[in-house]
């Protein structure tokens, strides 16, 4: 089985590392500042071995976007899911030198969810075509407001 | 006098044939050989995400049919999972067994796909593609008759499946697994060791293992990279810890090695239904779930060895009848990360060889 590592534990390695960066915790995941979030992870991918990024995920909860982070170890077989939240209109920074992998989950993040980041070598919209107004994910998006939905 | 070359940028797709649905290789050449490649995405990008926050968690089943069309069956039991996880909702044992079988089922038939198409863009035209279908063609008679589809099935439910089997189904799928294990040695015989596939395959498109990894690739095209790495032995869902199967790796990582994994694939997966069919106990198939599901407040990522790699859906519920995040990890999408980097500095016949052999659908790569 795949062991889901404690956020607790985690959450105490990355506080002796970078004292500020770590804003909660609950039993499976770790919430850090967006700010620290691209120190952190290369922490945890270079002492933790987590040399698999499962998936990228952006929750929209109105004021705030939660960005979900699964990581993991093959070799070791264990599992980390980091948390950030994100203001809405700020750029994150990339992730994409540490795991090939987020190439392109970030570019669906950023079409869909409408979070940019810094860093990545292609920040264009994945699924829509560019010129495409507004990001379909987000909760307040509907076909009404002016030009949702349409080209420019 | 030097000669005055220029490099020439040749859009591939979206309406091809070597595409597998609508995708778009915007390949630039230098001569014939490319020297870089743009995927483009979206054609067939339909909203999924979006219009299951819109939706029930029932009604939400059949959308994901329609992600990996032709896998619908690991859709529906990763989604299931999925919500299983998130409500708390025990599964019978029948009904354990028969997703194990429907799921086994419905990699061999992905395979069968995968196999085919891959030579078919090789230049073998048709003849290895009806071989595999003939065999296809049996699977979806037995999903026929439990679910009276043939590729949409919409079978799997929240704690269970949708039906119990009928009686015509045991002696049908019994004389499937006699058969199956010698239709995949004629294949063997036709293709393992056929000069043209080897030419074709051996040492074009090396995925290295660490590459694999970093990028996120999952899969048959990760464990052609020698990587032993399977979800169902890693991290076993359902009840994929009772079975005994073995997981092949390739050594190299080429085209030939993600063929060569497919094909052993096939193999083990009748030796699981094997098992799951002996062991097939009596009972209940289904628990009882109120229609309008409203699992608590909270999240689950459940995850399954699709057959093109890991399956996984993340849900957030917020109390609701209805998902208030529903994220689909698509293993399609993110193996096409690697593409580019293994197409370059091959041809436009490999190109087309390397990306049959990703094994994409497009239904899961856009959504």
């Amino acid at each position: 089985m795949t062991k889901p590592l404690s956020g607790l534990e985690i959450a105490r390695q990355i506080g002796e590392q970078f004292p500020d960066a770590v804003t909660g915790f609950d039993e499976t995941a770790i919430f850090v500042q967006s700010e620290a979030l691209l120190k952190v992870a290369r922490f945890l991918k270079e002492s933790l071995d987590l040399d698999y990024l499962t998936s990228i995920t952006a929750v929209d909860f109105f004021d705030h976007v939660e960005l979900v982070y699964h990581l993991a170890s093959i070799e070791k077989n264990y599992s980390v899911v980091l948390k950030t939240r994100c203001e809405k209109d700020k750029k994150m920074d990339s992730v994409v030198g540490l795991w090939q992998g987020a190439d392109l989950q970030e570019r669906e993040v950023y079409d869909l969810m409408g979070i940019p980041f810094e860093g990545h070598p292609n920040m264009k919209r994945l699924f829509l075509w560019q010129g495409f107004q507004g990001h379909p994910l987000r909760k307040d998006y509907t076909l009404d407001i002016p030009g949702g939905g349409k080209t420019e | 006098m030097a000669l005055l070359t220029e490099p020439i940028t040749v859009n591939m797709g979206p309406q091809h044939p070597s595409t597998h649905g609508v995708f778009r290789m915007r390949v630039t050449f230098d001569g014939e050989m490319i020297v870089d490649m743009e995927p483009i995405f979206g054609y067939l990008h339909r909203g999924i995400e979006k219009l299951a926050e819109s939706k029930t968690y029932l009604q939400n089943i059949p959308y994901t049919d329609r992600l990996d069309y032709v896998a619908a069956m690991s859709n529906n039991l990763a989604y299931a999972l999925a919500v299983e996880k998130l409500a708390g909702i025990a599964v019978p044992e029948r009904a354990e067994y028969l997703r194990v079988i429907m799921a086994e089922l419905m990699r061999i038939a992905s395979h069968l796909i995968a196999v085919g198409a891959l030579l078919n863009d090789m230049g073998a035209f048709a003849t290895p593609l009806m071989y595999m279908f003939r065999e296809r063609e049996k699977i979806l008679d037995l999903f026929e008759m439990v679910c009276g589809q043939r590729l949409t099935y919409n079978y799997m439910r929240f704690g269970g499946v949708s039906h119990d089997i009928p009686e015509e189904f045991t002696p049908a799928l019994e004389r499937f697994i006699e058969e199956m294990p010698g239709f995949i040695d004629e294949y063997d015989q036709l293709l393992a060791e056929n000069e043209i596939v080897l030419a074709r395959t051996k040492g074009v498109g090396v995925l290295p293992a660490d590459k694999a990894i970093n990028a996120s690739v999952s899969g048959p095209v990760l464990r052609a990279s020698g990587v032993k790495w399977d979800i169902r032995r890693a991290d076993p869902y359902s009840i994929y810890d009772r079975f005994d199967f073995e997981i092949p790796t390739g050594k190299m990582g080429d085209v030939y090695d993600r063929y060569w994994v497919r094909i052993q694939e096939m193999r083990q997966s009748v030796r699981i239904i094997e098992q799951a069919m002996a062991r097939l106990p009596q009972g209940e198939v289904r628990t009882r779930v109120p229609a309008t599901l409203r699992p608590p407040q909270g999240e689950a990522y459940a995850r399954i060895e699709a057959p093109k790699g890991e399956l996984g859906f993340y849900l957030v519920s917020d109390g609701s009848s209805k998902p208030y995040r529903f994220k689909v990890r698509a293993p399609s999408l993110l193996n096409l990360t690697v593409l580019r980097d293994l197409v370059i500095g091959w041809k436009l016949a490999d190109a087309v060889v390397i990306f049959g052999s990703i094994d994409v659908c497009m239904g899961e790569v856009d959504r």
